[in-house]
């Protein structure tokens, strides 16, 4: 396609969305973004951010379980992201510790919703083990089970997953590679910007 | 499969081909593009109730033939009968990617392939819209298809 029609196509898809959204037709919107771990991709529906997807995911891939598991209507749409995007753009700014989104947690049932839930209660900047967490959630037996649970943990970064350690303080698992889950703990260690400065 | 693909993935593989289709039928500009929109809008809308693993692009295509039809009835009020029957050229069957093809055809012979062979009007209705008389739009569309036939050979051939 040449330039010109690329961009007519942008235009006309940028319209499709607005119009689709004005009568109620999306089930799902989506947007990218850019970050210190790689491009983020995030997914509302009219309840709240239902996903936060790492590029080795494959964004594709995460589209079609979003519309297999919430619907079929997904669409590239940026407004009702714009807040998430604003928030994790101060986080990686060192000028947040903490998210104030409206979560939509249906892609999660049972313990793993229980621990996921139960995240973000490990403070900006601290850490827990698998056991603890396990504990916490009062199944101090199901050490896997809360393993399991932050490595399906469909909302990484606004719920805090990373955070959560094998108990020899070695970094266990993560969604997004190690690589990231390095990249966010060594942000939180660092001392937040001062916002005067 | 036990759902069809996300809808967004459905506007970028057949989102430039339906354009296609719709310039070709209305030429480039505002109508083509009311037309896509259009046609895009009733397919989200019906999304949901599609068997999973239909013919997307055949399902598009007949829709996006309904909207040129409006947009060609609004913009020529003239007497038409019935909506005419869908006589689709057989090369271009499933093959959306093909209109391309249609490019690289005079205007006339791009539309009168277009009215007759993709939104099915006979050729005694073709010229309300493109003036002219039926033989002789008939004669253009046979040299349109006489050109189509002969690139699609040449492709076959080269792949």
């Amino acid at each position: 396609m040449s330039e010109l029609a690329m961009h007519e196509m942008d235009v006309l898809r940028q319209r499709l969305a607005e119009r689709a959204a004005a009568e109620g037709l999306i089930d799902v919107s989506y947007r990218l973004v850019d970050s210190p771990v790689g491009q983020l991709m995030l997914a509302a529906t009219e309840r709240g951010i239902v996903r936060v997807a790492f590029a080795a995911e494959d964004f594709d891939a995460v589209l079609g379980t979003l519309a297999e598991k919430v619907g079929v209507r997904v669409l590239h749409r940026a407004a009702p992201l714009d807040a998430a995007a604003a928030q994790l753009d101060e986080y990686f700014a060192h000028a947040r510790q903490g998210f104030e989104l409206t979560l939509d947690h249906r892609l999660s049932s049972g313990y793993r919703l229980e621990v996921q839930l139960a995240l973000p209660g490990i403070g900006y900047g601290h850490t827990a083990s698998y056991k603890e967490m396990a504990a916490l959630t009062g199944r101090p037996a199901a050490v896997r089970a809360v393993g399991t649970a932050c490595a399906t943990n469909p909302l990484p970064i606004l719920v805090p997953c990373h955070r959560v350690l094998r108990s020899d303080g070695s970094l266990g698992g993560y969604l997004g590679g190690l690589e990231a889950k390095k990249v966010l703990l060594d942000l939180e260690q660092d001392r937040l910007a001062d916002p005067s400065s | 499969m036990t759902t069809n693909p996300a809808f967004e993935l459905v506007v970028r593989r057949h989102g430039p081909s339906v354009l296609r289709m719709c310039t070709a039928l209305l030429g480039p500009g505002p109508d083509a593009q009311d037309a896509w929109s259009e046609t895009f809008l009733a397919a989200l809308r019906a999304y949901p109730a599609l068997a999973p693993g239909a013919n997307i692009e055949a399902w598009l295509i007949t829709i996006a033939r309904h909207k040129a039809i409006d947009i060609l009835r609004a913009n020529h009020p003239v007497p038409m009968d019935e909506l005419p029957e869908t006589v689709v050229l057989p090369e271009l069957t499933g093959k959306l990617e093909m209109l391309e093809s249609l490019a690289s055809l005079s205007e006339l012979q791009r539309k009168v392939i277009g009215y007759h062979y993709l939104l099915g009007f006979p050729y005694a209705q073709i010229p309300a819209f493109l003036g002219g008389n039926p033989a002789s739009l008939r004669r253009a569309a046979a040299d349109g298809i006489k050109a189509l036939r002969s690139q699609h050979q040449e492709a076959e051939e080269e792949s």
